[in-house]
């Protein structure tokens, strides 16, 4: 069986990946409930993730990197935005163009500002801090003390090695989603979100700002996706910026966001799933190579995981799952 | 008796034209149908695009303090200067006209397959593991059966989003992207562990009793890439027109293309057609990776990154405007940025990824054919304004 340590590795490395996934499919998740499909969160996250590396050696400041990031998630959404809703383009090809856009303009910056071609080596360049939420909750007055006094230590410590010491983009993912699925379901601005992408004309007749709505959508996927690119690049213990290294988590959070039925919390189930696949993955070699079953698999092939458990996931599950009505199609106002 | 001038040269080109074997007339004629066929789109989007495209291009490179003409130039060198730089060219070219084919003909259905990036990888796999199993086989039955292979091998990688979109409505965006990965990382490991040969990172090569003919030795001029898969790319863009436009199953698909729900109700299988668009879209990508493996890598190496082909087959399909006649003109221009992105780095000092950024933004604004609409209307505006 596996240990404990190796189960508390296997849960940090799960949710680890997981964050940015969720990230990126609430992002994806409110774009489309307003009427925008968004492809282009691959090219977002990995600017995203080349702008927090690059801004962080440059400024020697991993949350001003983090800025850069959303940022330039944003300017970048704006385009897709720009072509989709203003100009009324075929929003797939956009995302598309963005993505090719993204891995050439990185390259491109890669080598203009810093002379190197694939990777953007940090070196002591800082990273984003551990937010110890161990530490946390055991520094409440009294409730501490209780907590110590009642737990057994190797719980505490199982605690802390998977949840309790994360990367900080963990606990703000967490705290997203559910902001998002309140934004969502439980506020007047999500009603007109949800009704923009599904009968825009009736919300268009009832006073909701159509184009205006659809930017917010698209702006929050381009600020959340920017963010998710920076987890993987400047969090504690990353190495930087390497091309390719997004390596298809955009869509994977796309198809997170389908499998969660277009809802926040949803998508964050789905994506623990796939984060859980990814972890295994990632932790193979370390921790599970004493199962039977991990001598049989060359550990080359376990990278296949999260691509075959994506598609299992959206053939499975497709199905019982409906877009908004009008995602994908431009809106043309009558006037 | 004399004939007037015009009518005797004529007549002498009616003669010329017997002269060419009957196989061959009917391949030109096709040719010319073709190009007249696509000559009557309107042309006007993807020109200004590509325009534009080298116009934000250059904007880049300024931004970088670079010259943008002497990159320009490094790409014109790269390409026309000499017969040599021509057929390393015509070498990016040849795969990509497949990728262009694959992706235009999965459009004409309504289908984007972005997938043709994995179907070249195990395309140029199968080729490769089926030429140096059978060396000895006699080359007529292993020549054939090496291409088909490829060929087959893209079918079924584009075939499995195809069923799934066919049967359950699974986007076909978010598949074919997993395929890709899928495609790369097993790929990899098959030449790097099962397969590897010793001493290299790339399996054992195909014999060279299969390999293509460069066209260096066919046209006798100093040695380069570009090989006689170009004539078969040249043929599969006209195979691909016929399909589409010659046969039912062809309009089938465009009609499933242009509205699958008026030709559900006209009585098409739409299902059939969404599923046979995607497995003849793969079976072209499949085909590229195969002419490659046979003309220019003739072993399967291991990948440091994707290969780039079918990514920028997108761009050819689009700024070809899903057309076979277009997909070759579009296959040629960015097979020309492929091949000269090393010479814009050596000669202009311009970081060679500028060539993937003209490419999004020619993509772009083919994407967005309003914009060039709307910019076209803010000129006639203002000139009224001065008028």
């Amino acid at each position: 069986m596996i240990e404990t340590t190796a189960l508390a590795a296997l849960i940090y490395y799960m949710l680890r990946n997981a964050a940015p996934l969720m990230l990126t499919a609430v992002g994806g998740t409110f774009t489309e409930r307003t009427g925008v499909i968004n492809i282009a969160l691959e090219g977002i996250m990995t600017v995203g993730a080349f702008f927090a590396a690059a801004v962080t050696m440059l400024t020697n400041n991993a949350w001003l990197g983090v800025l850069a990031s959303v940022v330039t998630g944003l300017i970048i959404s704006y385009l897709h935005g720009l072509v989709c809703i203003r100009f009324k383009a075929n929003q797939v090809v956009s995302g598309v163009a963005i993505n090719i856009l993204a891995a050439g303009l990185t390259s491109f910056l890669m080598k203009a500002i810093f002379g190197s071609g694939g990777q953007l080596i940090m070196g002591d360049a800082p990273r984003l801090p551990v937010w110890s939420l161990t530490k946390l909750i055991l520094g409440i007055p009294g409730l501490g003390r209780l907590i110590q006094a009642v737990i057994p230590e190797n719980w505490i410590r199982f605690f802390d090695e998977s949840i309790g010491s994360q990367v900080p983009g963990v606990y703000i993912a967490f705290i997203i989603v559910i902001i998002a699925q309140i934004i969502l379901f439980k506020t007047p601005l999500g009603l007109r979100i949800r009704a923009v992408g599904e009968h825009p004309r009736a919300a268009d007749t009832l006073g909701v700002n159509v184009p205006q709505m659809r930017y917010i959508g698209v702006l929050c996927s381009g600020l959340l996706a920017g963010f998710a690119g920076s987890i993987l690049s400047i969090s504690p213990g990353a190495s930087g910026f390497m091309v390719g290294m997004v390596a298809g988590r955009g869509f994977i959070a796309l198809a997170a966001m389908i499998f969660g039925k277009w809802t926040p919390v949803g998508a964050m189930g789905a994506c623990l799933l796939f984060g859980l696949s990814e972890a295994v993955r990632v932790s193979a070699s370390v921790i599970l190579r004493d199962l039977p079953w991990m001598q049989v698999i060359p550990s080359q092939l376990l990278a296949l995981l999260p691509y075959i458990v994506t598609m299992l996931a959206l053939a499975g599950f497709v199905g019982r799952s409906t877009p908004p009505a009008a995602s994908g199609i431009p809106y043309e106002s009558e006037q | 008796m004399f004939k007037k001038p015009a009518k005797q040269l004529k007549e002498s080109l009616l003669k010329l034209w017997e002269l060419i074997p009957r196989w061959l007339r009917n391949i030109l004629s096709a040719a010319v149908r073709i190009v007249l066929d696509f000559w009557r789109e309107n042309l006007k989007v993807p020109v200004i695009a590509i325009i534009f495209g080298f116009l934000v291009g250059a904007l880049v490179i300024l931004a970088i303090g670079k010259n943008p003409l002497l990159a320009y130039m490094a790409i014109y060198k790269s390409v026309f200067s000499g017969m040599r730089n021509f057929s390393e060219t015509i070498a990016y070219v040849t795969p990509l006209i497949f990728t262009g084919l694959a992706v235009a003909f999965a459009f004409r259905c309504g289908l984007f397959n972005i997938g043709a990036e994995g179907q070249v990888i195990v395309g140029m796999f199968v080729t490769g593991y089926i030429g140096f199993t059978w060396p000895h086989l006699p080359p007529v039955i292993l020549l054939p059966l090496a291409v088909l292979g490829g060929a087959l091998a893209g079918a079924i990688w584009s075939g499995i989003p195809g069923l799934l979109k066919a049967r359950l409505g699974v986007h076909e965006v978010i598949n074919t992207i997993m395929m890709n990965h899928i495609a790369f990382y097993l790929v990899n490991w098959l030449v790097s562990d099962p397969f590897k040969a010793p001493n290299y990172q790339a399996t054992a090569p195909v014999p060279e009793s299969i390999r293509l003919t460069k066209l260096s030795d066919l046209f006798s001029f100093e040695p380069a890439s570009g090989h006689t898969g170009i004539f078969v790319a040249l043929a599969a863009a006209v195979i691909c027109y016929f399909i589409l436009w010659r046969t039912t199953l062809g309009f089938e698909i465009r009609a499933t293309g242009f509205n699958a729900g008026a030709s559900k109700y006209a009585g098409v299988n739409t299902s059939r057609s969404l599923f046979m668009a995607m497995v003849i879209s793969g079976a072209f990508a499949g085909l590229g990776g195969a002419l490659q493996t046979l003309g220019v890598r003739y072993r399967v190496w291991e990948m440091a990154a994707f290969p780039e082909f079918g990514f920028n087959g997108i761009a050819v399909a689009l700024i070809g405007k899903n057309h076979p006649a277009g997909v070759v003109l579009g296959a040629f221009l960015f097979g020309a940025l492929m091949r000269s992105d090393a010479a814009i780095q050596m000669q202009a000092d311009v970081p060679r990824q500028v060539v993937a950024i003209i490419q999004a933004a020619v993509i772009f604004f083919v994407a967005a054919d309003e914009i060039v609409r709307w910019l076209v209307a803010k000129r006639k505006r203002e000139v009224v304004v001065h008028d």
